[in-house]
């Protein structure tokens, strides 16, 4: 009711009629973005760059929170229609229908198809050329161990080929001698999916239908039971939570666990808060009975929406960005495995000092070739976030004691199938 | 009603017989409840503000310490970066403070600071950090650099004053309408606004949002504005507390021919003042404080509230909690400043108010 | 209250400051100018409905409409937006959440989630309101007893009420989990620290206790008003008849503050059958399922999961919304006496 109350709404309508008024200069692009880290710095001064070049086109990034933002908000602002431009999102499979197809605007689709084309199977539907995107970046799901606590223990590190259980059993020779945790893993479903798929769980039917009620699924849901029953995980990890995604990263980096089940993108965070405090290093991931050793591929794709007034103005950007030299810059700025075949084969200049870092980075790069096959069907799968959500939030009842192990099968097998009907 | 000085003044005044007031056990009972309520209460959020000038690897320490601690540094010559400094003790019970070059599986290289030589090898057990009390200005000064502040706190600004602006005119036109009037169809608006009193935001979402479409308001703060505004919780706080102003009052007023608009306006809303004043602190708080909803219907970075804003360190893979927690005290800081400024009149009003209920 | 005929003169420090409340008459009678004809045009006796109308128009389009859209959501499946692109499914939703062998265990319940959260809401309705008025009447009788800096003590309280649910849950996380303040102190005391937020019971007390913490000043200064307007005289003829503190708490006291007490009762009840935010970010409704509340059930269905489930989760809000009917009804009904005597 004050004056400076009657000059705030004034600012109000001025914001209001500037945000019409700026669309008439300049065709405006909004993305929408998320941080791990600070790469929404590295992009912005990218699109900057791109803007000198194209003076006609001004771009806004849009930094929301991950969860309730790209996870929860997003789906429903394109379900209405009201999405932005370009978004950076995870669930490649669940709004794929709502990508724009960047092929009729590019000046070289061979580029693009070149360099990305086996992730663009995750963004289309099945039997699509469709171009919708194209990865900010990688990722591959894989052990840290913090070595300087096998060498206070005087423990011999597993070797390649080792199995899950050779690594419980270290583990805990380790955890034993030092006091601290064998291992900690990524509370969801996705971390979980690799060992799986090592152990033998297909995660698909014959038919193609989801399904989670394989020996191999089992196997590895024994395992988890019964490494939480004698504490040879960390209980706050999986415990802790009903329907989040909980992170181990801290007690890692806190030097509580002598293995943690992570992936790719750690390594910035890692160089940053554990540098040289204790020799942390990516291992190979750990193998199942028959001499699967995979992990699961995964990342973030940065892609256009259909909903786009301009399509064309879009596709400049994407492919400003979708160049090596951009993308080479990205990547390497922001410690991410690059998800651009030309570059992967070339090598990204990663901007690391640290010795670990680098050994790291080549450590996941050399898990990419030994992913299996399912560990990609999963991946690209439309539905895959049912699958790991069930998953993860039904045998932590397990963990706790609120199911049996046969109920929680029974019951992730009937969620998976009651939501997918839902979606049909 | 009573007035609260005079009750104030009955309280005060009982005192003993020789004019001084006299310590019971019920009296040390009640300081000692008062003092631990003191910690209770405010111990959380100094931890909080203590916490957010940590480093994110002072953020992981346990046993957690009060004050923020970092490791000192000292520039060595010779090397590039300024080295972390370390008591080391060595076998014969001797003890040197020495930087650390490098630190090599459970070994470290030290050196000493001042007479940087060859580099002695010493087990990792045998060092300990110095550490110097320092805040972590940056964990506040880095989020603001990269995000346009005072956008945001602009719009949150914008959004709590016009948003509580909105909800006192409507909802205490409504009050009024429905406790100084007896006309056909009053209990039934007034049952259908308790009876959604109760439902929150969250559980109707999705169809709220669906409205917000159709109206046009996506990106738009009067989408964030408009919907709270006709809160239920207002219309029945505004509305038991007209009950108890005399209608003679109203009467009075027509008889001098007063319209209907001018008894809201200049008798009855100036006597629900302090009912008034609780709505407005309720809405202030639940304006700033709204979280989801803003998120939801602004998409646009230069219409964020504060909140949306600042939770973008929020990723998928990665929390950055030394930017969350600086962050969230500095959202703290503008409504603990108005409630320092203002604490009396609210708790006041909400007392004289709230019992009316 | 309304014990004189006459409105008691307010207190000066109600009112802005002057040159606010110029601005205020100004607006007001400008506003008077619109509303004033249509008085003339429609006469007094439809006046009440132009002071309801613009409440009733947000309401109407804000809340009840979309209430009406939800409660048909309930009825229809798929994951289409758009009410008319959903096909109707009749009471399929009701049917999935009461199928159930034995409602008291929820494990045989076909959604048994949804129990879970029924179940946990209630022992957290309980405890949280029954400790919510013991504490708030205890720290109301310390504050009207004869203390110094009354209301320096009354604004610590009121304090936490201020702060965000999604701030209180962040630092009573920071402070309960295995590293946190808590353990820390625990430890330097001698004690094995304790998971908190890992053990089924513990969790359910936290969230307990965090919940009180945060929302127990509003209720403190409802019960303090009573307190501060129960005549002094009656304590007087009490003591004079040689009736301890105790007994005149009990036969004094109790009875004259029953109608706060019943309000806060009320209150109290109805934010915890909504509470949400809080507990999410503190516990996530874990470990397992045991702080799972009913709200977040209906929000992860409906909301966070990959494919949601408008339907369901509509279902499972209209069952909310009969159960918060059946509080109001309560609270109606127990509240009748005082608001009679209030009109």
């Amino acid at each position: 009711m004050t004056q400076s109350a009657r000059r705030l709404l004034a600012a109000l309508l001025a914001a209001l009629t500037l945000a019409a008024g700026a669309a008439f200069a300049q065709t405006e692009l909004r993305m929408t973005w998320y941080d791990d880290g600070s790469e929404s710095e590295v992009m912005s001064e990218l699109v900057e760059r791109f803007e000198a070049e194209n003076p006609d086109i001004d771009v806004v990034i849009d930094v929301v929170p991950y969860s309730s933002g790209i996870l929860e908000s997003l789906p429903l602002q394109l379900a209405s229609g009201q999405g932005p431009d370009i978004a950076r999102v995870t669930d490649l499979g669940g709004l794929q229908e709502y990508f724009l197809d960047l092929r009729p605007y590019l000046d070289d689709p061979a580029y693009w198809d070149a360099n990305f084309g086996p992730f663009h199977d995750w963004m289309r539907a099945d039997g699509s050329d469709a171009i919708p995107g194209f990865m900010t970046q990688l990722t591959v799901t894989g052990p840290y161990v913090n070595a300087t606590l096998f060498e206070q223990a005087g423990v011999e590190m597993p070797g390649e080929g080792a199995t899950w259980e050779d690594w419980a059993e270290a583990t805990n020779e380790v955890a034993e001698a030092t006091g601290v945790f064998a291992m900690a893993m990524d509370r969801t479903g996705h971390r979980l999916a690799g060992p799986a798929i090592s152990m033998g769980a297909q995660y698909f039917d014959e038919n193609g239908d989801p399904i989670v009620t394989d020996d191999g699924f089992r196997r590895m849901a024994e395992l988890m039971v019964d490494w939480h029953a004698d504490g040879t995980m960390i209980p706050d990890v999986w415990i802790g939570s009903q329907g989040s995604y909980v992170a181990g990263n801290e007690q890692f980096v806190n030097g509580q666990v002598a293995l943690y089940m992570s992936g790719s993108w750690q390594i910035g965070q890692f160089t940053e808060l554990i540098g040289d405090a204790f020799d942390w290093k990516a291992v190979p991931n750990p193998c199942g009975p028959d001499g699967t050793c995979t992990g699961m591929p995964g990342g973030a794709a940065l892609v256009g929406i259909a909903d786009t007034d301009h399509p064309e103005e879009v596709a400049r950007l994407m492919d400003f960005l979708a160049q090596e030299e951009q993308l080479g810059e990205f990547y390497g700025r922001t410690l991410f495995i690059p998800g651009h075949l030309g570059l992967a084969e070339s090598g990204v200049d990663f901007d690391a000092d640290l010795p670990a870092t680098q050994e790291a980075l080549s450590q996941f790069a050399a898990e990419v070739p030994k992913l299996a096959d399912a560990a990609y069907a999963l991946q690209g799968y439309q539905y895959n976030r049912v699958v790991f959500d069930a998953t993860r939030d039904r045998l932590t009842q397990v963990f706790v004691g609120e199911l049996t192990l046969d109920e929680a099968i029974d019951r992730m097998q009937r969620d998976i199938e009651e939501q997918i009907a839902e979606a049909q | 009603m009573r007035s609260l000085g005079a009750i104030l003044k009955l309280r005060r005044g009982r005192k003993g017989p020789d004019g001084r007031r006299k310590m019971h056990l019920t009296d040390w009972l009640a300081y000692g409840y008062l003092a631990i309520g003191i910690v209770v209460m405010f111990g959380p959020v100094l931890w909080l503000v203590a916490s957010s000038f940590k480093t994110p690897a002072g953020l992981l320490e346990f046993p957690p310490t009060a004050l923020p601690y970092a490791q000192t540094t000292v520039p060595v010559e010779g090397y590039d970066e300024p080295l972390p400094l370390f008591d080391v003790t060595f076998e014969d019970g001797t003890e040197r403070r020495m930087a650390q070059v490098r630190r090599i599986g459970i070994e470290a290289q030290m050196v000493d600071p001042d007479a940087p030589g060859e580099p002695i090898t010493v087990n990792i057990d045998q060092r300990e950090q110095v550490r110097e009390l320092r805040l972590a200005w940056e964990n506040y000064v880095d989020p603001l650099q990269r995000f346009n502040f005072l956008t945001y706190l602009r719009n949150s600004v914008v959004v709590t004053v016009v948003a509580t602006i909105v909800t006192l005119i409507a909802n205490s036109m409504a009050a009024f309408g429905l406790s100084k009037y007896k006309f056909r169809g009053r209990n039934a608006v007034f049952l259908l606004i308790i009876g959604t009193l109760m439902i929150p935001l969250s559980v109707i979402l999705v169809p709220v949002y669906l409205v917000i479409t159709e109206v046009g308001w996506v990106n738009n703060l009067w989408g964030v504005i408009i919907p709270g505004a006709a809160t239920p919780t207002g219309v029945f706080l505004l509305r038991q507390y007209m009950l108890t102003i005399p209608d003679q009052l109203l009467d009075a007023g027509r008889i001098d021919g007063a319209s209907e608009w001018r008894l809201y306006w200049q008798i009855v809303l100036p006597l629900s003042a302090p009912a008034m004043a609780v709505l407005a602190i309720f809405s202030v708080m639940w304006r700033w404080n709204d979280f989801l909803w803003p998120l939801i219907v602004l998409t646009r970075s230069e219409l964020f509230t504060l909140q949306v804003g600042l939770n973008a360190f929020q990723g998928e893979l990665n929390v950055q909690w030394h930017y969350v927690l600086a962050m969230t005290v500095l959202t703290l800081l503008p409504i603990t400043m108005v409630f320092a400024f203002l604490q009396r009149f609210i708790t006041t009003g909400i007392a004289s108010s709230g019992v009316k209920q | 209250m309304n014990r004189s005929a006459a409105p008691a003169p307010r207190p000066r420090r109600y009112t802005p400051g002057r040159a606010a409340f110029g601005v205020f008459a100004v607006v007001m009678t400008v506003i008077g100018w619109v509303i004033e004809p249509i008085q003339r045009l429609i006469g007094v006796r439809r006046m009440p409905w132009v002071f309801l109308l613009p409440n009733l128009a947000i309401f109407g389009v804000f809340i009840l409409f979309p209430m009406v859209m939800n409660f048909y959501y309930a009825f229809t499946g798929g994951t289409a937006l758009y009410p008319l692109e959903r096909p109707f499914v009749g009471t399929q939703n009701f049917e999935q959440i009461y199928a159930c062998g034995n409602y008291l265990n929820p494990a045989t319940c076909n959604e048994d989630l949804f129990w879970r959260a029924v179940w946990n809401s209630f022992t957290f309705v309980a405890f949280h309101v029954a400790g919510l008025v013991f504490f708030a009447l205890i720290t109301a009788l310390v504050l009207n007893a004869r203390i110094v800096a009354r209301g320096f003590f009354r604004s610590v309280y009121f304090y936490p009420v201020l702060l965000s649910p999604v701030v209180v849950g962040l630092i009573w996380k920071w402070i309960l989990q295995r590293d946190g303040v808590l353990n820390g102190i625990l430890v330097s005391l001698g004690f094995d620290r304790t998971l908190f937020l890992l053990n089924a019971d513990w969790s359910m007390f936290w969230i307990i206790v965090v919940t009180i913490w945060a929302n127990m000043g509003f209720h403190t200064l409802i019960l303090l008003a009573g307190l501060q307007s129960i005549p002094k005289e009656l304590y007087d003829a009490g003591s004079i008849d040689g009736t301890g503190p105790l007994q005149s708490f009990w036969h004094i006291t109790l009875p004259l503050l029953m109608p706060n007490v019943v309000v806060v009762l009320v209150l109290a009840m109805i934010r915890a059958v909504q509470m949400f935010d809080l507990v999410y970010v503190l516990t996530g409704g874990g470990p397992g399922s045991a702080t799972l509340l009913m709200v977040q059930y209906i929000y992860e269905v409906g909301f966070a999961s990959q494919i949601q489930r408008f339907g369901l989760a509509a279902s499972a809000s209209v069952t909310l919304g009969v159960v918060l009917l059946i509080i109001t009804l309560i609270q109606l009904r127990l509240t009748r006496g005082s608001e009679s005597h209030l009109a």
